[in-house]
C-alpha cells in the first residue's frame, strides 16, 4: 500500500484520521480511518447498512444536511480538515462532487442541467465558453453523442442509464478533483452498468473517484482500492480490511473479509 | 418465527378460510358501492343546488328568463350606491373590491412564500419552530370576524389608519397568510430531497438551491394555493364590517387612506333594504362578484397547467 509513503507530493486526495459519524445519539461509524489514494478507483463494499453512504457522504460535508448528524475526527483534503472550524462545506462540496444512487437530474434542460453547477459558483462565462463547456462535460460523461442533437429537451426526458450519466456530466462541470458516487449502477441496466464502469475508467486520469457498490464483481473489475465495512453488535460500522482490489479479492488478510466476499453473509 | 408463517399461510388455503374469504370481499364490495352512491348523491344535490341558485340570481339580475329590468348594464358599472334603486351602481365598490385584493396580495403573498419558505428550508426542529407551526395551522380556523377585531384595534387606531383601504387589505392579509403558509408548505415539501441534494453536492448554497431548484419545482402549487386564499378574502365582509368599511361611498378613493366600501359589503347593504329592485341590484353586484372569483380561480389553473409543463 502506498498510504504511509512520505512522498513530497502528496499522493491522497482524502484522508480520514479516525473519523466517528453519530446520527442524534447512534455510532453509525466509528473510527475509520484511511487514505484514498489520487486518480485512482475506490470502492467502499459491506453489507446494508454499515455505514457505506455514511462514510461516503462524511467526504464532502454532504451530512450536514442531516440535522443530526455529527461527525468526530479529521477528514484531511489537501492537508486540510474539512471539518475545521471556518471550513465552508459549500466549497469543499464546489471540490469534491457527488452522483447518487437514483439519477436526480433537474427537471431542467439537459444544458441547464449541466451549466447549473458553473452557473451557481458564479463562473463569469461567454456564450461561447458555456456551450464548449457543456460538450466537454458531456463528453466527459460519455453522453453527448447521444444527447447533441437535443440539449434542449428535458433531461427527465432521457432514459435512466442516460440521466445517470447526464448527472456524473453535471457533477463533472463544476471541475472537481473528487467524485463520490453511492451505488451509481443499482438503478441500471448491465448495458448502462458497463459504460458507467468504462467511464470510471476514463474519469480516472483527471479525477479521484470513490465508490459504493453491493455489487462484487463490480467492485472487483472496476477499482484499484477496495475498503471493507461491517457492523459490530451495536450496529456500528467499521473498517474491516483496506488493500489493494486484487489483493482484497485474491488473499484476504481478514477471515470476515473472506467470507463476506465469497457471498457467506451480508 | 417462520415456522409461524408456514402455519398461518397453510390455514389460509384451507377450503373454509378460502370460504371465508368470499363471503369477506363480498361484503367489502358491497361496502364500497354504498359508499359511491352516497357520493354520486352528495355530488348531485350540491350541484343541483348551485345550479338554482345561479339560475336565480342571473334571472333577479338581467330579467332573461322572467323578462323582467335588466341591472346589470353600463350604469350599473358606473354609477355609484343611490337611494333610489335605478340610479344606484357598483362603481365605488368593485374598484374598492380591486384596490382591497391587489393590496392585499401584495402584503400577503412575498410575507406568506417567505414565512413557509423559512419554515421548510431554514428553520431548525425545536421547540420554537413547533410552536409557530401549530399556532400557523390553528390561525387558518380562526373566525374572519376576530381578525376584523384584530385589525380595528391594531392597525385602524393604534396605527391611525383609519377606515381605510390600507386597514381592510391589512386586515385581510392577516386572514389570508395563514392558508397561503399552509398551502405554500405544502407544495415546497413535495418537491423530492434528491433535487435538493443535487443542488448541494454542485455547491450551491442554500439560498441558490432554494430560489433555482425549490421555488420553480413549487411555485405551481404555492400559487393555485395562495390565489384560493386570495378569492376566499374577496368575499368576506365581516372583518370589513368590523373596520368600518362604509356602504355610503360616492367617490372613487384617491388613495389607500381612503375610506373606501367592497362588494360583499354593498351587495349585504342592498339585501337590507325594503324596495325589491335593491334586491336585484344584489343579484347584478353578485355576479359581477362571482365574475371576479372565477377569473381569479381561471387565471390560478392557468398558472398551474403553465408551471407544470415548464418543470
Ligand atoms: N439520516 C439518517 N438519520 C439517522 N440514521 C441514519 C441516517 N442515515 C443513515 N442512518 C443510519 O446509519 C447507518 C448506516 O447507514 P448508511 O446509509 O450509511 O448504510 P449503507 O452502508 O450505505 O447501507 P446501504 O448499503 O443499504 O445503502 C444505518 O444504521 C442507518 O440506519
Ligand atoms: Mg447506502
Amino acid at each position: 500500500m502506498t498510504t504511509h509513503d512520505l512522498e513530497y507530493d502528496n499522493p491522497n486526495a482524502i484522508e480520514a484520521h479516525n473519523m466517528s459519524v453519530y446520527y442524534g445519539s447512534f455510532r453509525a461509524v466509528k473510527d475509520v480511518s484511511l487514505a484514498i489514494e489520487k486518480n485512482r478507483i475506490t470502492a467502499l463494499i459491506g453489507p446494508s447498512g454499515c455505514g457505506k453512504s455514511t462514510v461516503l457522504r462524511s467526504f464532502n460535508r454532504m451530512n450536514d444536511l442531516v440535522p443530526s448528524a455529527r461527525v468526530e475526527g479529521q477528514v484531511l483534503f489537501h492537508g486540510e480538515n474539512i471539518y475545521a472550524p471556518g471550513v465552508d462545506p459549500v466549497n469543499v462540496r464546489r471540490r469534491i462532487g457527488m452522483v447518487f444512487q437514483k439519477p436526480n437530474p433537474f427537471p431542467k434542460s439537459i444544458y441547464e442541467n449541466v451549466i447549473y453547477g458553473p452557473r451557481i459558483n458564479g463562473w463569469k462565462l461567454s456564450r461561447r465558453e458555456m456551450d464548449e463547456l457543456v460538450e466537454r462535460s458531456l463528453r466527459g460523461a460519455a453522453l453527448w453523442d447521444e444527447v447533441k442533437d437535443k440539449l434542449n429537451q428535458n433531461g427527465l426526458s432521457l432514459s435512466g442509464g442516460q440521466q445517470q450519466r447526464l448527472c456524473i456530466a453535471r457533477a463533472l462541470a463544476v471541475e472537481p478533483e473528487v467524485i463520490l458516487m453511492d451505488e451509481p449502477c443499482s438503478a441500471l441496466d448491465p448495458i448502462s452498468t458497463l459504460k458507467i464502469e468504462e467511464l470510471m475508467f476514463e474519469l480516472r486520469q483527471h479525477y479521484t473517484i470513490i465508490i459504493v457498490t453491493h455489487n462484487m464483481q463490480q467492485a472487483s473489475r472496476a477499482s484499484d482500492y477496495t475498503a471493507f465495512f461491517l457492523m459490530d453488535s451495536d450496529r456500528t460500522g467499521q473498517l474491516v480490511e483496506y488493500g489493494s482490489t486484487s489483493q482484497i479479492f485474491q488473499n484476504p488478510k481478514d477471515e470476515r473479509t473472506e467470507q463476506y466476499i465469497s457471498g457467506q453473509f451480508g | 418465527m417462520s415456522a409461524q408463517e408456514q402455519i398461518s399461510v397453510t390455514s389460509r388455503t384451507s377450503e373454509q378460510a378460502r370460504g371465508q374469504d368470499v363471503a369477506r370481499l363480498k361484503w367489502r364490495h358491497f361496502k364500497g358501492r354504498i359508499l359511491s352512491a352516497l357520493g354520486w348523491f352528495s355530488i348531485l344535490f350540491g350541484l343541483g343546488m348551485l345550479v338554482v341558485l345561479i339560475f336565480d340570481v342571473i334571472n333577479r339580475a338581467t330579467g332573461i328568463f322572467s323578462g323582467g329590468t335588466n341591472w346589470l348594464t353600463w350604469d350599473f358599472f358606473n354609477n355609484f350606491d343611490s337611494r333610489f334603486a335605478n340610479r344606484a351602481g357598483a362603481k365605488a365598490a368593485i374598484v374598492g373590491t380591486l384596490y382591497t385584493i391587489s393590496l392585499t396580495i401584495l402584503f400577503s403573498f412575498p410575507l406568506g412564500v417567505a414565512a413557509a419558505i423559512y419554515l421548510e428550508e431554514y428553520a431548525r426542529d425545536n421547540w420554537f419552530s413547533r410552536i409557530v407551526e401549530i399556532n400557523i395551522s390553528n390561525l387558518a380556523a380562526v373566525p374572519s370576524i376576530i381578525y376584523g377585531l384584530l385589525g380595528l384595534q391594531v392597525f385602524a387606531r393604534w396605527l391611525f389608519l383609519g377606515r381605510s383601504i390600507l386597514t381592510g387589505a391589512l386586515t385581510l392579509a392577516l386572514l389570508v397568510m395563514p392558508i397561503i403558509i399552509v398551502a405554500s408548505r405544502e407544495s415546497i415539501r413535495a418537491v423530492p430531497s434528491s433535487l435538493r441534494q443535487a443542488s448541494y453536492a454542485l455547491g450551491a448554497t442554500r439560498w441558490q438551491t432554494v430560489w433555482n431548484v425549490v421555488l420553480p419545482q413549487s411555485i405551481g402549487g404555492i400559487l393555485t394555493g395562495s390565489i384560493l386564499a386570495v378569492s376566499r378574502a374577496i368575499g368576506e365582509t365581516a372583518p370589513l364590517i368590523t373596520i368600518g368599511a362604509l356602504t355610503f361611498v360616492p367617490f372613487l378613493p384617491r388613495n389607500i387612506l381612503d375610506i373606501f366600501t367592497v362588494l360583499p359589503i354593498q351587495i349585504f347593504n342592498w339585501t337590507s333594504r325594503p324596495q325589491d329592485d335593491f334586491r336585484s341590484l344584489a343579484a347584478a353586484g353578485i355576479l359581477v362578484l362571482l365574475a371576479i372569483l372565477l377569473t381569479i380561480n381561471a387565471l390560478a389553473i392557468y398558472l398551474r397547467n403553465r408551471y407544470q409543463k415548464r418543470y
